[in-house]
């Protein structure tokens, strides 16, 4: 068990850059999850810590100790591989006893620790088997048995359920989060399912291009998204996003989007007024706008605009309508199985205390821009 | 419409079951009559009214044997083994290099070694025997092996890049954070994986020394392998000797094909290419 700490960590292939400067603190004994899109460079960083890959620049620390040019064995790393990469030709237990094998671990404790592994993860009556023998879970199961046998300082997973149907996905998700709880080792988690990371991170790094957006625990990172990619890529369905014109009047900010305006509490003047006669980015999630009837009684700050339904999609527990404004299209979730005609005119409100205002230019949210100095400083 | 459409799926089986049977007759009678001739007395081979022999004796293969090809099988087996071993030793972490690394430069050699193969073996095989001469290696079975290796590495060398490419680099990748550097990695992980594949490459290796005439029979004149041994001994002699000198020829090789075999199609219930 170990802290890390990723220090100005660049790493290019030719001419791209795969990682562009990432600092990262992980805590002793955290699940940290690193999401983007893929080619934001989250594999890489993942590589680096692991010793698969050496920095062009940066420095890598487990605890004090500088490990960024020893090779992975003398690291005390585990990893858990996208494609399992269990080793076809060794039997599942002697997969798992590899790493003990060759540590030289004495033959009753690498049986005792196989065992254990094996018991944790629900595969003892697979033990004898070859890995083709095995399906794409239990392969799983495998791999992550033999990254937790020789009890890492870091254990480092790629993607690991990416290969593994739905239903599968959901309860290793669980499954994975609760080992890590029990045997309280530090976990670097990467995927670019935003579902996964935030029901399994402690914390979340959001990466793109290979820069590292946002960190933060999973509400902060779904409350308060730093930009506009951290906003757009973490939800589903999507934060709708407008452009908007702010204008300040006396007491009070009025953002107009050409369709329509919103009219916005002095609450947020400290934030918009330097932007007065300026265009911003404007974002709401769709759970955020609530049709007539619909909303919540503990919304108070509201504006209220008019659009025709132009698209439904009734997925049972949900539904979610495509509102035409005039030249755009909201989109709007309601919870519970609702019925609305294709043309009607709907009324919706948008929650003024759940709304996101974003630079134009650089894209970070205006927002929540003060509240990281305060943090940072 | 549905009589048809059987009619047409039995037709289509049919056709084909013809064309595998006429591509196994093109393939095997060559074999069948050689081996056939090989033991057929003298009388049944050169009766007229005689087309399968029904009288069959061991005394051409005795003949051949005693003639000298007892040795030459054992130089020519002894040539391939040396062929396979040089080749091997220094083919394979050139394919492994060209599979797992990428450095500058790597297509020209690829294409560089290929274009090994392009000079006919004609062009080359004077210059060779005054070299030979030069350096002692002429009329030594060594000697032979070595030309056979040069005719061996790009072969050597392609196919086992091809065959270690084939072995996902994440299995080497996991042994190496587990606890082995990379040598280890690739004598515990990769090696055995790429076994199939390699038997393949050398029993290919094998039997293309095996065959290899030429140069055999310009680089020796005492240590004649078996092909050099046959085209100077046994052409000057009646065709049943040089049928028998063919089934020679075939045995080994087939034996060699036959043991290996398994190995080529699955080990661990995996099939690599």
């Amino acid at each position: 068990m170990v802290d890390v700490h990723l220090k100005g960590i660049v790493k290019r292939f030719g001419k791209t850059i795969a990682v562009n400067g990432i600092d990262l603190d992980i805590r002793d004994g955290e699940f940290i999850v690193l999401l983007g899109p893929s080619g934001c460079g989250k594999t890489t960083t993942l590589r680096i810590i692991a010793g698969l890959e050496k920095p062009d620049e940066g420095r890598v620390l487990f605890g004090d100790r500088d490990v960024t040019y020893l090779p992975p064995r003398e690291r005390n790393v585990s990893m858990v591989f996208q494609s399992y990469a269990i080793w076809p030709h060794m039997k599942v237990y002697d997969n798992i006893a590899f790493p003990l094998k060759i540590k030289k671990f004495p033959k009753e404790e690498i049986d005792k620790r196989v065992k254990w592994a094996a018991e944790l993860l629900q595969i003892s009556e697979l033990l004898d088997r070859y890995p083709h023998q095995l399906s794409g879970g239990q392969r799983q199961r495998v791999a992550v048995a033999r990254a937790i046998v020789v009890e890492p300082d870091v254990l480092l997973m790629d993607e690991p359920l990416s290969n593994l149907d739905a239903l599968l996905r959901v309860k290793m998700r669980s499954e994975l989060k609760k080992l890590q709880r029990r045997i309280k080792v530090t976990t670097i988690y990467v995927t670019h399912d935003q579902v996964e990371a935030m029901t399994m991170g402690d914390r979340i790094a959001v990466m793109n291009k290979g820069k590292i957006q946002q960190v933060g625990r999973p509400d902060e990172i779904y409350l308060k998204p730093a930009n506009v990619f951290v906003a757009g890529f973490v939800g589903t369905p999507q934060m709708n996003f407008f452009d908007a014109t702010v204008e300040v009047k006396d007491d009070e900010i009025i953002l107009d989007a050409s369709d329509f305006k919103v009219r916005l509490p002095k609450d947020y003047l400290p934030v918009l007024q330097e932007y007065n006669g300026k265009t911003v980015i404007v974002g709401i999630r769709p759970e955020h706008i609530y049709p007539e009837g619909h909303a919540p009684t503990t919304a108070k700050k509201l504006s209220w605009i008019e659009g025709t339904v132009d698209f439904v999609e009734a997925l049972g527990s949900d539904t979610i309508l495509h509102l035409n404004t005039g030249s755009m299209i909201l989109v709007v979730k309601i919870s519970g199985s609702h019925h609305y005609e294709i043309g009607s005119k709907v009324k919706v409100a948008l929650d003024l205390s759940n709304i996101h205002v974003f630079d134009k230019e650089s894209q970070v949210s205006l927002l929540y821009k003060k509240q990281r100095e305060v943090q940072s400083s | 419409m549905e009589e048809s459409s059987i009619v047409k799926y039995y037709l289509r089986k049919i056709i084909i079951a013809g064309l595998v049977i006429l591509a196994v007759l093109w393939v095997i009678t060559p074999f069948v009559i050689s081996i056939l001739y090989a033991f057929a007395s003298k009388t049944d081979y050169y009766s007229p009214n005689i087309l399968i022999p029904l009288h069959y004796t061991l005394e051409h293969i005795q003949k051949l044997l005693d003639l000298g090809a007892t040795r030459a099988i054992i130089n020519s087996v002894i040539v391939a083994v040396i062929t396979i071993i040089i080749s091997f030793a220094l083919g394979l972490p050139a394919g492994y290099a060209f599979a797992k690394f990428v450095f500058r430069g790597k297509d020209t050699l690829k294409l560089l070694i290929i274009g090994l193969r392009m000079f006919p073996i004609l062009v080359i095989a004077v210059p060779l025997v005054t070299l030979y001469i030069k350096l002692g290696l002429n009329d030594s079975l060594l000697g032979v092996a070595l030309a056979h290796t040069a005719m061996a590495l790009p072969f050597v060398i392609i196919i086992s890049s091809s065959i270690f490419a084939g072995v996902p680099k994440e299995l080497e990748e996991a042994a190496m954070i587990f606890g082995l550097d990379r040598k280890g990695a690739f004598f515990r992980i990769t090696m055995p994986l790429a076994l199939p594949g390699l038997t393949a490459a050398a029993i290919f290796t094998f039997i293309m020394s095996w065959n290899e005439v030429f140069i055999a029979s310009v680089l020796t004149l005492t240590n004649r392998t078996l092909p050099a041994f046959i085209l100077t001994s046994a052409m000057a002699a009646p065709d049943f000797i040089k049928f028998a000198a063919g089934f020679i020829m075939i045995f080994p090789a087939m034996v060699f094909v036959f043991i290996a075999r398994k190995y080529l199609i699955t080990m661990w219930g995996i099939t690599l290419k």
